[in-house]
């Protein structure tokens, strides 16, 4: 999957995605391999925003997810010599800070309690014209935004990656299948299994 | 027939996927609809699956601060910086300790007074802990590099 392919189709966070030039990306790993912090700081600024909102899908609160993503990026620094320049950046950097956000799912106690307590990661765009519209229907989709919230808090962690990087950074199936390295078919029984539990939550009114 | 009826709810769950999202093709959207047609429980569940759709199509992450991104790098390059200052301090630690290990050994060893079983004892005392040592440093560099399990997400 090249580095075009893997942002073409983030629709929802496009204004804060930027487009990589595979060119430059791997002149960037070599230079960085070679010693070079600059080059690698250049890496972090191109993708601290697509790794910093997969954690906070992943993990559910801003502190985690800045924290989880620049841990990412640091041990992606320290093990740069193992990345082949041939290969995307991205898709390396991913796998280092999926394995650093499901194990700190896995140690943080009371993950769901967690994420639901963290809260507000959310924006609800229909907020504000709902809010526009009469008090009780802003309310009606604040309910809605926290039951969503909470239900998303509660899905297993694989099932939550894949509706998050769907739904909110709008990555394609093929993106999303080549990011976690699994068939398009298991992407999309996760997505079907994922939004069974957001539509059981949403209990018929959304 | 059972293993055809699966693949059949699956084929239907993966064509209301590939609709709702847009990556669906005009054969299967005329597919799809062929099964809606025929099948009221589906189409029920298409509907409650759209309506999902159509909830968190609104929603989005919540941007962070503009400062987050300003001091991002800054916060990247601090940890590696700490972590090369880290080693810097665990090497300078584990030489000095390990002079005045070696020091304070040297003085009890020469000490007339001291019983032979208290420097026997202090001489199994530094074998043991170089076994450790060696045991440690072993398991980090050759058994971990070939464990085939080291990647696994538990």
């Amino acid at each position: 999957m090249g580095q075009n392919d893997a942002h073409r189709g983030m629709d929802k966070v496009s204004a804060t995605a930027v487009v990589a030039d595979p060119m430059t990306d791997r002149l960037l790993v070599v230079q960085a391999q070679s010693g070079d912090s600059r080059a690698f700081g250049e890496l972090v600024t191109r993708y601290m925003r697509q790794a910093y909102f997969a954690a906070l899908g992943l993990v559910g609160n801003h502190d985690d997810a800045l924290d989880l993503s620049q841990e990412a990026f640091a041990r992606a620094f320290r093990a740069r010599q193992t990345l082949d320049p041939e290969r995307p950046f991205y898709p390396w950097l991913y796998q280092i800070l999926r394995r650093l956000c499901f194990n700190f799912l896995r140690n943080r106690k009371s993950r769901a309690a967690k994420l639901v307590a963290a809260g507000g990661w959310l924006a609800d765009e229909a907020d504000a014209r709902a809010a526009a519209q009469s008090p009780e229907r802003a309310t009606e989709r604040a309910e809605v935004r926290r039951r969503v919230q909470e239900a998303i808090a509660t899905l297993p962690a694989h099932e939550r990656e894949v509706l998050i990087m769907r739904e909110f950074e709008g990555l394609r199936y093929r993106e999303i299948a080549g990011l976690l390295g699994i068939p398009i078919g298991t992407v999309m029984s996760r997505l079907y299994a994922a939004r069974k539990a957001l539509a059981a939550a949403l209990g018929g009114k959304p | 027939m059972r293993d055809i009826d699966l693949q059949a709810d699956e084929r239907a769950r993966h064509l209301m996927m590939a609709a709702l999202d847009g990556e669906i093709s005009a054969a299967e959207h005329a597919e799809l609809e062929h099964l809606l047609e025929g099948d009221p429980a589906l189409a029920a569940e298409w509907r409650q699956l759209s309506r999902v759709k159509e909830v968190t199509k609104t929603m989005s992450m919540r941007e962070p601060p503009q400062e987050v991104w300003e001091g991002y790098w800054m916060g990247v390059y601090r940890r590696f910086e700490r972590g090369f200052a880290w080693i810097l301090v665990s090497l300078g630690a584990i030489v000095v300790l390990s002079w005045g290990a070696w020091e304070g050994l040297q003085g009890l060893w020469r000490d007339q007074d001291l019983p032979t079983v208290v420097k026997g004892g202090s001489l199994v005392l530094v074998a043991g802990l170089v076994i450790l040592v060696v045991s440690v440093v072993r398991e980090k560099l050759v058994i971990r590099q070939s464990d085939p399990y080291k990647d696994v997400v538990r």
